[in-house]
């Protein structure tokens, strides 16, 4: 891939997107019926899973019981299949184990937990096709799922990548783009406050670039949440459509 | 085992004196602990103190071959190991979520940024590299693991110096140490980890946060940076929110750190290469300080007495017509004065009654407008009870020692200073009021 171009002289990406766009974002709710809440996202090329259980009794480990306000217990997988090489370790490796770490974090951070005392949620989050930005994938998801599953939270987590590139900040990273080397910030926040839930930085950015590619992670975490947002209240409104009309 | 759980108190203490903008063992906001860099005699082998935490780092290295899709490149890993050693909460085996977080983040700072140069760790393309390997074993734990590793680990690797290979068409040759020097890794930039403690949800912030301000913090920040001001590694996590302010001046505060710890490290890398190069000893047994108390003994020093004597007959002449006399005061015990009449002995009577005494004694003397107090029982203290002065602007507050007898209040008004103080009777509120504070420090 060598005679490829990150940008190309007119600005435009390898997927043919300007710089500050976002992938196009698809998504469906209640996907599942064993579930309480269940959610399929699609972020141009990244396919992520995500299905919540709980609020319900803590049922491995009785030291986990907090008196005051709810478990959250996260798992991340990567499915075989999800990568360009099959992935022989989907769980259980350092980089699964971190991210269900990351996850349960950010929801822990997010989730009214004291509203269900000495009781635990769980959320499982499937990648089916891995293509850059897993980890928002994975929180977009479970985002979705728990607002599925009708538990309550402080705001919408959105999550979004911002790279940096030949000297131009680029938003929504693709596993090209990444593999390229480029310093990439993702983040996580709530986009009505603009609080950032989680950050997380890899490879080198200079520290005078650092305002300007997390504001774009800002905007794109924005626009990722009015993308959600109208998708929640047309879900919400076709489900109300469909219960009153029989 | 698990972690002694922190007292509530402790911990209300802890948070309210950093709200007030102090921390518990004296250090300003921004400060580190007293770092210290040592390394040992293998090539590779550093040791870095950081306050009270110590943690080893060892890099070792292997030819293997490379991987599938990188054919050209050698591989660097860096393994965190947090034993029980370290601190009982540790538990043996599979490592906790916070040491895989600690791991990955130490993986992205030194791998991820390309802090060492992999290209030129290939020998023979497609078949032979080295493989290095930092291991970082914590062997102290005290708070902010995270940042001691990291300059453990980047200093070993700055220190170690891999067998030179010289390849001849098919024939590779490894030169032992004694054939050829050993030649060192291609290190680009040194990246540290600065960590940041968060407490009331981001309002105060701490740089280096020793064990108990761990426990006590909301969240955790850590930035990893080089001496050319670039970001390597950015982890926010925890439970926190942060604002977009916050995170950047984190990173400006990381900017001057990081440039004194690798100022430190130069030095001590340096210091070191100096020594092996003289053919000094080097090596963890000449780097540890010997603190050793061989004898402790004391010479009679004398004490030139003259000046005293001739300073106590002025003071004597000085201190002018005593208008009471003396007499009153009887010695009761050894350390027992007893100035007034006492009607009786009241040493052994009920504790309920000296009670009473005491506190008719106590309401007289406010009453009288003294500010004198008493501030102990009878019972628990041999020596004359000290007073302790709540002035409002009395002007002799000379110390007295407060009887508990029912005596007037006027024989108490015009009591005369102790006996056991040597010094002049002043009317002046602050030099006797110093002095009745040191002597009551004294007395303590």
């Amino acid at each position: 891939m060598a005679g490829l171009e990150i940008i190309s002289d007119q600005g435009y990406r390898i997927d043919g997107r300007r710089s500050s766009e976002l992938r196009k974002v698809c998504a469906r709710m209640g996907v599942f019926t064993q579930a309480d809440g269940s959610a399929y996202i699609e972020q141009g090329n990244t396919k992520a899973l995500a299905t919540v259980y709980g609020p319900h009794e803590v049922r491995k480990g009785r030291g986990k019981i907090q008196h005051d306000r709810a478990v959250v217990n996260c798992q991340f997988s990567m499915a075989t299949f999800s990568t360009g090489e099959r992935k022989s370790r989907p769980k259980g490796d350092r980089r699964s184990q971190e991210m269900s770490m990351h996850l349960r974090q950010t929801f822990e951070a997010v989730i009214v937990t004291e509203l269900f005392p000495r009781s635990q949620i769980d959320i499982y989050v499937q990648i089916l096709q891995a293509d850059g930005g897993n980890y928002c994938a994975c929180v977009n998801a479970a985002t979705l799922a728990v607002i599925d599953a009708g538990i309550p939270m402080k705001d919408y987590v959105c999550a979004c990548t911002a790279g940096f590139i030949q000297d131009s900040p680029l938003l929504d990273i693709s596993y090209v783009e990444e593999s390229a080397g480029a310093p990439f910030l993702t983040v996580a926040m709530m986009p009505k406050s603009e609080q950032i839930v989680l950050l997380e930085m890899n490879s080198r950015l200079h520290a005078d670039n650092m305002e300007k590619v997390l504001d774009l992670a800002t905007q794109g975490c924005k626009d990722v949440f009015a993308v959600l947002d109208r998708h929640v209240r047309d879900h919400v409104s076709e489900s109300h459509a469909l219960m009153t009309a029989s | 085992m698990k972690e002694v759980p922190m007292s509530t108190c402790e911990r209300e203490f802890i948070l309210k004196a950093i709200r007030d903008r102090k921390r518990i063992d004296g250090r300003q906001t921004y400060d580190y602990r007293r770092l210290k860099v040592s390394f040992g005699m293998e090539r590779g082998c550093c040791i870095v103190d950081l306050g009270d935490t110590k943690v080893l780092a060892q890099v070792s290295g292997k030819i293997e071959e490379p991987k599938k899709n990188r054919p050209t490149e050698g591989s660097i890993i860096i393994n965190l190991e947090l034993s029980p050693m370290a601190s009982p909460a540790f538990e043996p085996g599979r490592p906790t979520e916070s040491g895989i977080e600690m791991n990955r983040i130490l993986e992205r700072n030194i791998r991820d940024s390309r802090a060492v140069d992999t290209e030129s760790l290939c020998i023979v393309a497609g078949e032979k590299v080295w493989s290095i390997r930092a291991d970082v074993h914590v062997l102290n734990d005290e708070g902010n693991i995270m940042d001691a590793a990291s300059i453990a680990a980047i200093t070993a690797l700055s220190h170690f110096r891999r067998p030179d290979v010289s390849v001849m068409g098919e024939e590779v040759t490894v030169h032992s140490p004694e054939d050829r020097d050993p030649v060192p890794l291609s290190v680009h930039h040194m990246p540290v980890c600065v960590t940041f403690a968060f407490f009331d949800q981001g309002e105060f912030l701490l740089v280096d946060p020793n064990r108990s301000e761990e426990r006590v913090m909301d969240g955790r920040m850590v930035v990893g940076m080089n001496m050319h001001r670039e970001i390597c590694t950015l982890m926010m996590s925890g439970g926190m929110l942060l604002v977009k302010e916050q995170v950047l001046r984190c990173s400006q505060i990381a900017t001057v750190k990081v440039a004194e710890i690798i100022e430190l490290i130069q030095r001590a890398l340096d210091k070191d290469a100096q020594a092996r190069q003289a053919g000094e000893k080097c090596g963890f047994a000449e780097s540890v300080p010997t603190n050793k108390i061989t004898t402790n003994r004391k010479e009679a020093t004398a004490i030139d007495t003259t000046a005293a004597a001739q300073q106590a007959s002025q003071v004597i002449q000085e201190a002018g017509p005593v208008d009471k006399p003396m007499s009153n005061m009887l010695v009761q015990a050894p350390g027992t004065v007893q100035i007034g009449e006492g009607l009786v002995n009241t040493w052994d009577v009920d504790d309920e009654d000296m009670e009473s005494e005491e506190k008719e004694g106590r309401e007289k003397s406010v009453t009288n407008g003294r500010e004198a107090v008493a501030t102990s029982k009878p019972t628990e203290r041999k020596r004359p009870v000290k007073a302790v002065s709540h002035a409002e602007g009395s002007d002799s507050e000379e110390e007295e020692t407060v009887m508990l007898f029912q005596g007037d209040d006027e024989t108490k008004s015009t009591e005369e200073p102790d006996s056991t103080a040597l010094m002049q009777p002043s009317n002046s509120d602050k030099p006797a009021k110093k002095k009745g504070k040191k002597k009551k420090a004294a007395q303590k």
